[in-house]
């Protein structure tokens, strides 16, 4: 008969008290989380009305609703994604597929990764520097757009880089084995191998870019406007901008408002951020290896 | 006999380290030459440069010259074309991430045939050739990566048969199939070389034996030896390091 020695028992106990620990740091990282969220619901919800999404802010935004704010973010993120999504795909795949591996791409890869952890307001800077002041496009949406775009671009060729390095080696040689081009091995078998995780990068992407208030402080931000955008060239409100002037600089404002606009904030990136949960496993099950 | 193959003081180096050194070697149409050799020497590296999947090797360095038809395979920038004429099988069985037929009529498609009729006569006839249709033939549409590591192995030999190369390169295409089908490939190789020539990496001897017309034996990136086989294996061989390799003494 084989009994387990005191080595092993202890080898239990070990093992189990390393799992104890593990899940409740686990637990202590998602609390918070799962704090803010509630506290949110409790305290905004109240204000959360149909008129409140639908309409303009009144008296000084101490009334009315947070409609132009929805808008503008809404403007901000789109034009951001449609001009960073292709350039930051492309730069990845050139990055990935074509490019060969010496000292300039080495640094230009190490660039991209520093570049992805510089702080937004240095990416504000840069935008009014480059957008707004020298190519003369004012504090606009477009330029607000392109600053968002600009800091999106190294977590978006990040990913993406990821992504295509996971499609194994042997797929391209095989490809290229039997005659098709560096193109063709891209479109055929690189490019529906990897797309599951080039969009997950891409969505959250868009997330960050829906809850970022520096990188548009300077560039296309207003405090407070009366009228809706008619042009990219207009200034525009975003949420977060509004959260931020409706917490702490105007005076007056129902307790409620800010809670509820932070509210609608999250559950529009929480929204985002599941589609690319589906996406992904809709893509997983598709997977062919 | 008609040279398909003539390689010009060939050397390759990684890293400025040489791996093959000045090789001369030609290779004759319609022939099977087996290439023999303990491991590092310089075998794949040979078949690398033939299709010049070596140009994605960044650290690599190729000198010399090799001529396929009298015309050198480094003539024109792109080597796709060049992929078509040469067919290569890969010693690690790779099946595509996408459906059996689409991995033996990928090349055809890639090659822009695009007759539904033409492709699956393609994909029947390499299929048979390979020794696999039997075992396939009715999930043609599942996945190739389901398939075992000898079944992936002898797909990989459908595929580099599927666009009809004028010479094909096999990197020990044997190391995952069993006796009996590898015989029966070594059969239809032996019905191939009437339209093609074969270059076969093998680490198997007898292999060599049974299936090359002539065989070389490889060693520190230099030919030691190359003869036909009936002399090769006949004791005919000038290096002393050959003799024992065939003789399962070296080491």
């Amino acid at each position: 008969m084989f009994h387990p020695s005191i080595h092993l028992l202890n080898k239990e106990i070990k093992e189990k008290r390393f799992k104890g620990i593990l899940s409740t740091i686990t637990f202590f990282l998602f609390l918070p989380a799962l704090i803010i969220m509630f506290w949110l619901f409790v305290k905004g919800f109240p204000a959360l009305s149909w008129e409140f999404l639908t309409e303009d802010p009144i008296q000084g935004m101490t009334a009315g609703g947070i409609f132009p704010t929805i808008i503008g973010t809404f403007w901000l993120v789109i034009i951001s994604v449609i001009v960073s999504c292709p350039l930051g795909v492309l730069a990845a795949i050139y990055l990935s597929e074509y490019a060969a591996d010496n000292r300039t791409t080495r640094i230009i890869r190490l660039a991209i990764l520093n570049l992805a952890g510089v702080p937004s307001i240095v990416h504000a800077l840069f935008g009014l520097g480059a957008f707004v002041l020298f190519l003369n496009m004012g504090t606009s949406i477009l330029a607000a757009s392109f600053t968002l775009a600009v800091m999106n671009l190294p977590v978006i060729i990040t990913s993406t880089l990821e992504s295509l390095k996971a499609v194994p080696h042997s797929y391209r040689e095989a490809s290229w084995n039997v005659g098709a081009s560096k193109l063709q091995t891209i479109r055929h078998i690189v490019l529906p191998n990897s797309i599951p995780g080039i969009l997950t990068g891409l969505v959250f992407a868009v997330g960050r870019s829906a809850g970022e208030t520096a990188a548009i402080l300077f560039t296309g931000v207003a405090f407070y406007l009366p009228f809706l955008p008619q042009s990219v060239f207009d200034q525009c409100m975003s949420l977060s901008m509004h959260l931020f002037t409706i917490s702490t600089q105007v005076v007056g404002v129902p307790e409620a408002y800010p809670f509820a606009t932070a509210l609608v904030l999250i559950l529009l990136i929480l929204s985002v951020n599941s589609i690319s949960v589906v996406l992904r496993t809709y893509f997983r099950t598709k997977r062919k290896w | 006999m008609k040279k398909k193959l003539e390689i010009k003081n060939l050397t390759v180096s990684y890293n400025d380290k040489a791996v093959i050194h000045d090789l001369n070697l030609d290779i004759f149409q319609n022939e099977i030459l087996a290439i023999i050799g303990p491991a590092n020497s310089g075998k794949s590296s040979l078949l690398r440069c033939l299709n010049r999947m070596i140009d994605f090797n960044s650290q690599s360095k190729v000198k010399g010259d090799i001529l396929l038809d009298s015309e050198s395979v480094f003539k024109d920038e792109d080597s796709t074309f060049l992929r078509r004429r040469i067919g290569m099988v890969s010693p690690l069985p790779v099946g595509l991430p996408m459906s059996i037929k689409e991995n033996v009529t990928y090349a055809p498609r890639m090659a822009g045939c695009t007759d539904k009729a033409e492709l699956d006569s393609i994909m029947e006839d390499c299929l048979k050739k390979a020794a696999l249709w039997d075992e396939v033939k009715d999930r043609l549409d599942g996945l190739a990566t389901k398939l075992s590591g000898g079944q992936q192995q002898r797909l990989t030999i459908a595929r580099a048969l599927s666009h009809h190369p004028e010479v094909l390169c096999l990197d020990e295409f044997s190391i995952a199939i069993d006796p009996v089908t590898t015989m029966k490939i070594e059969a239809v190789l032996q019905e191939l070389k009437k339209d093609m020539t074969i270059v076969m990496v093998t680490n198997v001897i007898n292999q060599a034996k049974r299936l090359g017309d002539r065989t070389a034996m490889m060693l520190h990136g230099k030919i030691l030896d190359l003869n036909e086989n009936s002399k090769f294996f006949g004791g005919q061989v000038t290096d002393v390091r050959t003799k024992d390799y065939i003789e399962g003494l070296f080491g």
